[in-house]
């Protein structure tokens, strides 16, 4: 039906014509977006003409589809033409039907709802528009990522009624990243009656966040927080409890009190295997076809609204076309731009940034959050890093020698941590930050390190390398454990020998990694750790409902930029994802879908599909064929170490600027020289990597143009041309409390800037203070 | 470090594979083994070899992707880790070390050490999970208190990362051990007890179905488990299998 097709331009009657009659042949595209539509014609002359007698009827039954027969004058020349037309006219209808008609008008609304903080949301709920069981049934919806909010979203969806597709590029969907995740997540339950609220939860992430984040989404994922745990514990996810049965808590960073869930050092691995676990129901069920090891490479717009992706099979590199009604990407975060993260290596921005290149904005790339508490960097070929959670900080204290001499002596390998007494030792989160010690959020706990390693203070080879110590707590616990057992407390073997237990059953699979990669024993020396790359608070922009500016088009968990701000607190990165999958999306997707109950199914056949499909094969071809003399990971290491180093823990004016020009030329040979191994209908590793690698050499110019815009520090974006005279952070709320919502236009440095502007009228902004 | 790297190269699951050898030079100790194997790769492919296919993610012994036997056990030498984790120190300088993917009849080859093990998935769908609506309109999580034990142990049984280590090991290869580990979760938990009788049946139905062998109590599983999962899940589930038979 929606094929471009030659005909004749008749002007009279057709029996009026002779067969020596020459006639104008054009080009017609019938157009019809969905079955219950009404069509419409476009048509365009080819300016090429032919003879009635040499018009081939029934070109398009035959193999080479030329519509003018061979007695013609040059036939071959003028059928070569004529499907050159064509092709070009495919590209203007692509141009034609996916200019954005729709979200012109209205850039940048947040369509946050009016009313009081407390009842947004409720309110919004009340009023949203709902699809009927029945028509739900019609409806499809793509979901792209199976992580804690791609599993939850696809679970819950197809529970509703939706069917639903889930893309993932691993085996299975429960390898996502979000498996990785240790600590915790937060919820205001305030079982352990410390003075929890949903109130105080929102403050303490709007406020960790440093004023960045949007006040409305905060405080809705505060209110559903509770509800988590509950939907949890209800899916048989085993946490943490106490003798009693009851439910055990831990307090994280950036907070004073105790409303963190866990399950050991596993908390993602189970909040993932619950959200796996509904998912499997709904599989079961048939309401989820699941495609493994599938990734997404281009989103399909068709009338300026997302209405399919396409997909390469991993196996097979067989690229397919899948249409639905609404396309909801939750891909997670871009923290492998640095190359060394704590993101798996798969991990990738491309679907995030594919749909940016179809028109969604990209919201404030330059927060990233660099974790604390990392295994630090061992060598060159090191593939990724490893983090030891934050929750270590609940028990261990963080520390540098106090003399020079002493940290010179460790790295050269002449002392040892445990030969340096109390005195000796700088505890310097505790001398800084006497408020929150230990706990202060990431960012500034991060800063601190640099800065205390930058000062030649640092303890392992590298000099990066601060220690993470844990003989008070062990000597807290076994005093404690002896008082109870009623043993001789001063025997500090025996308290020592307890305490360790203590700590082995809080945080065992935490201490056994580290042991494992370092092969030093953590209960016996101090853990050595260092900054790393860990998640990326921005993302792209999404409104209220988190849709992003494509009409269908939704992004939730790790990969909107909505509710962290400029800097993520500990245990809010589950509670964010969960609650955007199970409990947000679900609903605002009807809102939308309400307008789709008549579409009936979407056609792949459109030359929308084909012509992103085409686009596509095109890049993989490209790639196959351009043979140059460097891998991938060639250019990956440089581009990380152009990142870490110019736009990582502190960034200046100098820098950021020749960040960008570096990352242009890298991006420029990495089209010339690349070599990709192998062919495309195979299981081709390399391949799959040099087209996410694309993307983040992308990515990376825009990373450093949004930090440079940024004129101010604020959360984990420190500009050193702001800071005060101690070196803490400066935020310039006057001018920029606002959220960076980047439009593509063509090339990363071209991408230009939309305000969102952020106001507060429940929390009064101030400096963050931790001391 | 000098190795000799004897690996299994297989085109795709048609082809037929063989054991390919490769010299590496210049390991560092610290290396992890996937990093010595991305050194190789980095190698082969400037040599024009078509590079080492093998599944890996998290590279944090957690996301179960990795899957290899290596000197004939499974995720190497080390106890209680996945491959990611395993460290070259492990080796000595001068060592042949021979590398194969996990092999059972129902994790065929797709490449060279990858391999598919969709029928972990399977059974899952067969009943690895609690019917209850995701809507959120759930009880209190702290109105069902669970006794501290049971919480652990169906914790312990919950860590399993779904690897497949058990099944390469299992001279039957027996998947015994890792659907133990999902129906003793559930089965140790209140909420799981409703369904309890329908989940044993039809996870083990499927186990059947997709042609994992039965278990004889060797007990290999239980050592080359990098999760440590406990052969008392076996037991358990003999134990709630039997239970349902009577019921039903």
């Amino acid at each position: 039906m929606n094929r471009v097709t030659y005909s004749l331009n008749y002007r009279k009657p057709r029996n009026q014509y002779n067969q020596n009659d020459e006639l104008m042949i054009c080009l017609r595209y019938f157009y019809k977006a969905f079955p219950k539509s009404k069509g419409k014609i476009i048509k365009k002359s080819t300016g090429i003409k032919c003879m009635l007698s040499d018009w081939n009827v029934n070109w398009h039954k035959q193999s080479d589809r030329s519509p003018i027969k061979s007695t013609a004058k040059d036939f071959l020349k003028k059928n070569k033409l004529l499907k050159s037309k064509v092709r070009n006219f495919k590209i203007y209808l692509s141009k034609l039907n996916t200019s954005p008609s729709s979200f012109s008008k209205s850039f940048l609304c947040s369509n946050v709802p009016v009313g009081p903080l407390a009842n947004k949301w409720t309110k919004h709920k009340n009023n949203i528009r709902l699809v009927s069981p029945a028509n739900k049934r019609s409806i499809d919806v793509i979901v792209v990522g199976t992580g804690l909010a791609g599993g939850s979203a696809s679970a819950t969806l197809a529970e509703l009624g939706y069917n639903v597709k889930s893309f993932c590029f691993q085996d299975s969907p429960r390898r996502a990243h979000s498996i990785a995740a240790q600590g915790g997540i937060n919820a205001a339950k305030n079982y352990q009656g410390d003075g929890d609220s949903v109130y105080r939860l929102f403050y303490d992430t709007v406020k960790g966040g440093d004023y960045r984040s949007r006040e409305s989404n905060v405080y809705r994922l505060a209110e559903v927080s509770a509800n988590i745990i509950d939907q949890c514990v209800a899916q048989g996810v085993p946490f943490a409890r106490e003798y009693g049965g009851l439910l055990d808590n831990r307090s994280f960073g950036g907070v004073l009190v105790s409303r963190t869930f866990y399950a050991k050092g596993q908390t993602g691995q189970q909040l993932l295997l619950g959200a796996y676990s509904a998912m499997n129901r709904q599989i079961a069920r048939g309401k989820i076809k699941m495609y493994n090891r599938h990734e997404m490479l281009d989103l399909v717009k068709v009338d300026g609204k997302a209405r399919g992706i396409i997909t390469r099979n991993l196996i097979n590199g067989k690229l397919e076309r899948h249409s639905a009604h609404a396309v909801v990407i939750a891909s997670g975060g871009y923290g492998n731009l640095f190359f060394l993260s704590t993101n798996a290596m798969g991990s990738n921005v491309s679907a995030t940034w594919k749909i940016h290149k179809k028109g969604a904005f990209f919201a404030n790339p330059c927060f990233t959050q660099i974790h604390p508490t990392c295994i630090p960097v061992s060598g060159d070929y090191q593939s990724k890093l490893t983090l030891m959670s934050e929750s270590l900080r609940n028990d261990g204290r963080i520390w540098v020698p106090k003399n020079l001499m002493d940290a010179k002596a460790i790295r050269e390998g002449k002392k040892k941590p445990t030969d340096l007494a109390e005195n000796e030792r700088d505890y310097y989160l505790e001398r800084r930050y006497p408020a929150f010690g230990n706990l202060v959020p990431r960012d500034v706990a991060s800063r601190a390190a640099k800065e205390r390693c930058d000062a030649g203070f640092g303890v392992n080879k590298t000099g990066e390398a601060v220690y993470l110590d844990f003989e008070a707590a062990i000597i807290r616990y076994g005093s404690e454990k002896v008082l109870l057992k009623g043993l001789d407390k001063n025997n500090l073997d025996l308290v020592k020998d307890l305490g360790r237990e203590v700590i082995k059953s809080k945080y065992g699979n935490l201490f056994q990694m580290y042991e494992k990669i370092v092969d030093e024993n953590p209960y016996h020396t101090p853990m050595m750790i260092y900054p790393a790359v860990h998640y990326t608070m921005g993302g792209v922009w999404v409104d209220y409902n988190l849709m992003t500016t494509i009409p269908g088009c939704f992004a939730i968990g790790e990969a909107n930029f909505s509710d962290h701000g400029a800097n993520r607190l500990g245990a809010s990165a589950l509670m964010q994802g969960l609650a955007d999958g199970y409990f947000i999306l679900p609903y605002t997707i009807g809102n939308y879908l309400a307008d789709d109950i008549r579409t009936g199914q979407i056609s792949t056949d459109l030359p929308e599909f084909e012509i992103a499909e085409e686009s596509v094969r095109k890049k993989i071809e490209s790639l196959l064929e351009n043979n140059g003399s460097k891998t991938v990971d060639h250019f990956h290491k440089i581009l990380g170490k152009i990142i870490w180093n110019k736009c990582g823990m502190s960034r200046n004016e100098k820098n950021l600027n020749e960040a960008i020009i570096e990352i242009q030329k890298l991006r420029k040979d990495f089209y010339n020289d690349i070599f990709v191994p192998g062919t495309n209908d195979s299981f081709n590793e390399p391949l799959a990597k040099a087209l996410r690698v694309a993307d983040f050499l992308e990515l990376g110019e825009l990373f450093a143009k949004d930090a440079l815009e940024r004129k101010e520090s604020c959360g984990g974006h420190f500009r050193e041309e702001y800071q005060t005279p101690e070196g803490e952070a400066m935020r310039d709320d006057k001018d920029f409390t606002f959220v960076s919502a980047w439009e593509y236009k063509g090339y990363p440095s071209k991408a230009k800037l939309h305000k969102e502007k952020l106001s507060y009228n429940n929390v009064e902004l101030k400096t963050r203070s931790y001391k | 470090m000098k190795l000799i790297l004897k690996i299994w190269r297989q085109e795709n699951a048609n082809s037929v594979g063989k054991i390919v050898s490769y010299e590496i030079d210049e390991i560092s100790p610290d290396m992890s083994f996937l990093e010595m194997l991305d050194v190789l790769n980095e190698e082969l492919m400037l040599k024009g070899i078509d590079p080492i296919a093998f599944d890996h993610d998290c590279r944090e012994g957690i996301c179960g992707s990795c899957s290899m036997f290596i000197n004939g056990q499974a995720h190497g030498p080390d106890r209680y880790i996945t491959t990611c984790q395993l460290h070259m120190r492990k080796f000595k300088d001068g060592d042949t070390i021979y590398i194969e993917p996990f092999r059972a009849k129902t994790f065929p080859v797709i490449k060279d050490l990858v391999v598919d093990r969709t029928a972990f998935d399977r059974i899952q769908h067969a009943g690895g999970y609690i019917s209850v609506n995701t809507s959120g309109n759930t009880q209190d999580a702290n109105t069902i208190p669970i006794e501290k034990a049971n919480a652990d142990q169906a914790f312990d049984a919950a860590t399993c990362i779904g690897c497949g280590a058990c099944v390469a090991t299992c001279k039957n290869s027996s998947a015994m051990l890792y659907v133990s580990a999902k129906v003793s979760q559930f089965a140790l938990l209140p909420q799981g007890k409703v369904e309890a009788t329908d989940r044993v049946i039809n996870m083990v139905k499927q186990m059947d179905e997709e042609g994992f062998g039965n278990c004889t109590n060797t007990g290999a599983c239980e050592i080359e488990c990098p999760k440590a999962i406990s052969l008392d899940n076996i037991a358990r589930m003999n134990r709630e299998l039997v239970k349902a038979k009577f019921k039903k």
